[in-house]
């Protein structure tokens, strides 16, 4: 057998249906396996979007996405997917084609030391050398990437090894004696932790996006019923719990929902789960979580005490930990311990800080009201995946995800063009799930080439372009920290979305009233076909921050909090505070 | 727990290309401060050891020793107590011999911190010592009025006493 069919050979025996790619010189001999082979390949319009998608796949299915590129720019346009998948511990593999073993090291055409460049991006990367060592590369590669704290791992793929010879029978064993994941936590720990939790008073679930990738969302929920402690998540964890349950805080941070923020703040006991205390999560450390005692649960034994000092730390993968906890609690709950007058400071709390603010007339339409529509025309299981910028934590923080694996975007990098990329490996990984990818206008313009992808493909997916014809994050921080000096920020001549989309044959709308939006969404989703909504916002509203360097209370362009009768809402004078446009 | 110290970090790791840029890309991306770092082989044909110094509080410490074992390539790594561990470093002088006084000077003081001569010219000594790196640093010392020509250090390795293995 050929080097390229060992590939094809190792991915179906891996169980992968669909890889995302894009060819070129070095893998005239991989694709040409692919001619004929019943593995399905989406040709995407950039790499990126490529690995962006594979990345998507994963989220969306848990199972480990596939990419592939060419060597050289093939290999660099992979990177920021890539990158962006570490950050999220997302595991994908990414084939990138490599000039021929003999020139390696010559400088030769379209040489990159992709093994050299992804080292700080992957989990692990594997460089074959001999036909031979694709089948167990393969294998391992799967298996690194989609056990312990998952993530991407790369294969660096010479041509001439595609081309190469040799007896394929069986992939070897995996032999990785440097590479144990450990899964249960240490029992002495488990226990000392649930000792922690039945003698506080006031405890907070945080969960962070481990708890979507162990599946733990059930467990999480018995748990925090069984200890009757609020949740709150990263937005990595958003969909691990129900933010339509009433003990669910929402999202925590920068852009955290006010409650959140505060009932961290308040809170003796903080029980993170999967999570890494980023800076966004956090905000200034020395004032995070300062009158809790903090148990932090992770598989990953480097993510403990490397941002917050640790009580109670625990190694292990969350689901199998959860389940020790719960089995430890539900034999000691003695009833007495009822937390009754701590839940209902929290949902009173809850109410008093999340107002039913009214943004119903607006026009231009605000976002709070394009995010309601936009939840009221979808079920509980349609994915949805968020760009970078205001749109992305709009969403976090106003749209409530019900389900894990049901909001997908990125938060470690930050990447802008993730969102519509992802939404075609979701849409591909779920095909039976509405998919709707929110996106802000800069961050769709750097992958729009795509369109031609899911009209070529047919993949029905909706596309919300949340128009404020600005890159309105950085537009803001230039209005809040930078004395408004508006330094090009501002996109002026925009496209017009709904021309561009259609030139692609994809059929779009724009949405410029109240009511217009939830319509709109509907009929995308009926019409079974891809699908573009071009949402005119309104571009001076001020998403609620707390400034870098600040502790999570510290909120500006937010309704002042010690006003904690409901209606009682200093919002519009806030806003004044921090200055409009 | 604020105490800096300095560490002696041994790892065992794959016998491969491409793993010693895999742990300093490592060090250098997450900003420790590794004063030195020696590989080679070690008991086991298809491992090799490395030992690391590296100066920091237990924090740091903490985090370089949890990094490293992410490694995949990484087998087992400790950070070595130094009150039980042997230090030693291996180190090439080159030196200066302007007269015959001096040449005999210097043979002198090799004899005295057990270091020997392994190379001659008209000119010059070479010593080669072994031992502490504060050995080391007091024969160099010694031997800087004479005009140091050249110097070669491996930098230190290290292994713990007694029967104990890591
Ligand atoms: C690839 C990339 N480049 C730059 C940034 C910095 N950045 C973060 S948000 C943002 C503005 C995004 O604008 P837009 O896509 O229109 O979304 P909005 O914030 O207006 O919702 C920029 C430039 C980034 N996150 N990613």
């Amino acid at each position: 057998m050929k080097g390229g069919e060992a590939i094809i050979k190792s991915l179906t025996d891996q169980g992968v249906e669909v890889v995302f790619g894009y060819p070129g010189g070095v893998l005239l001999p991989l694709y040409d396996v692919l001619y004929d082979s019943d593995l399905k390949h989406i040709l995407v319009r950039h790499e990126q979007c490529a690995a962006h998608a594979a990345d998507g796949f994963a989220r969306a299915s848990g199972k480990v996405g596939v990419c592939i590129g060419t060597s050289g720019p093939g290999a660099t346009n992979l990177i920021t997917g890539i990158a962006t998948a570490y950050m999220d511990s997302s595991p994908i593999l990414a084939i990138a084609g490599q000039v021929a073993t003999h020139l390696i090291g010559n400088d030769a055409f379209q040489e990159v030391d992709t093994i050299g460049i992804t080292m700080p991006i992957t989990k692990h990367n594997f460089q074959a050398m001999k036909a031979e060592e694709i089948p167990g590369m393969i294998k391992a590669g799967f298996y690194i990437a989609g056990t312990g704290r998952t993530g991407p791992v790369v294969l660096d793929l010479p041509k001439d090894v595609q081309e190469e010879e040799f007896d394929y029978d069986q992939a070897p064993d995996i032999d990785l004696p440097g590479y144990k994941p450990t899964k249960k936590g240490h029992p002495l720990q488990v226990k000392k932790a649930a000792n922690l939790i039945l003698n506080s008073k006031m405890p907070v679930i945080l969960a962070g996006g481990g708890i979507i990738l162990s599946n733990a969302s059930d467990e999480l929920l018995k748990f925090s019923k069984l200890v009757e402690a609020p949740v709150t998540t990263t937005l990595m964890g958003k969909g691990s719990f129900s933010e339509d349950d009433k003990f669910s805080l929402g999202m925590l941070g920068m852009h955290g929902r006010t409650v959140s923020n505060y009932i961290v703040d308040e809170c003796d006991c903080l029980i993170a789960i999967g999570c890494r205390f980023s800076d966004r999560t956090t905000g200034l450390i020395s004032e995070f979580a300062r009158n809790a005692k903090i148990i932090h649960i992770d598989i990953d034994p480097a993510e403990i005490g490397k941002n917050v000092d640790i009580d109670v730390p625990i190694v292990g993968d969350a689901k199998n930990v959860l389940n020790n906890l719960i089995k430890i609690v539900s034999n000691k709950n003695n009833g007495n311990k009822s937390r009754n007058a701590w839940l209902n400071h929290v949902v009173k709390f809850k109410n008093n800080c999340e107002p039913n603010l009214l943004y119903s007339d607006s026009i231009p339409l605000k976002p709070q009201q394009v995010i309601k529509e936009l939840y009221n025309a979808i079920s509980d299981d349609t994915i949805i995946t968020t760009d970078v910028g205001q749109n992305q934590m709009w969403m976090a923080r106003y749209f409530s995800t019900r389900n894990p694996r049901k909001f997908i975007s990125s938060g470690g990098l930050g990447t802008m063009g993730f969102g519509f990329p992802a939404a075609i490996g979701a849409k591909i990984a779920m095909p039976d799930n509405d998919v709707v990818a929110v996106c802000g206008d800069g961050g769709f313009l750097m992958v729009c080439q795509d369109l031609a992808t899911i009209k070529e493909y047919d993949i029905p997916l909706v596309i919300c372009v949340f128009d404020n014809r600005r890159l309105g994050m950085v537009s803001q921080w230039q209005r809040l920290f930078y004395n408004k000096r508006i330094s090009y920020t501002q996109l002026g001549q925009s496209p017009d979305f709904v021309k561009l989309s259609e030139s692609f044959g994809v059929n779009a709308e724009r949405v410029e009233k109240p009511g217009e939006m939830e319509l709109a969404v509907r009929n995308a989703i009926k019409s079974g076909q891809p699908y573009l909504i071009d949402v005119i916002i309104d571009a001076d509203e001020v998403l609620p921050i707390v400034p870098p360097g600040c502790g999570l209370t510290e909120i500006v362009g937010e309704y002042k909090v010690e006003q904690k009768t409901p209606g009682e809402i200093l919002y519009k004078k806030n806003k004044k505070e921090i200055g409009g446009a | 727990m604020d105490e800096s110290r300095t560490h002696i970090i041994s790892a065992l790791i794959l016998h491969k290309p491409g793993v010693l840029q895999r742990v300093a890309g490592l060090f250098t991306r997450r900003g420790f401060n590794i004063e030195n770092i020696t590989v080679g082989t070690s008991e086991q044909e298809h491992l090799a050891r490395m030992t690391i110094i590296a100066k920091g509080d237990e924090k740091v410490l903490e985090q370089i020793t949890k990094q490293l074992n992410k490694l995949i390539e990484v087998i087992k790594v400790r950070d070595l107590n130094p009150e039980i561990t042997v230090k030693l470093e291996l180190c090439l002088i080159k030196v200066h011999t302007a007269n015959e006084k001096v040449r005999s000077e210097i043979i002198q003081y090799a004899n005295i911190f057990s270091g020997r001569i392994i190379d001659v010219s008209p000119d010059t000594l070479t010593i080669a010592i072994t031992g502490s790196p504060e050995k080391i640093e007091s024969l160099i010392d010694l031997v800087r009025i004479f005009g140091i020509k050249e110097i070669a250090r491996t930098g230190p390795t290290a292994i713990s006493r007694g029967t104990k293995t890591m």
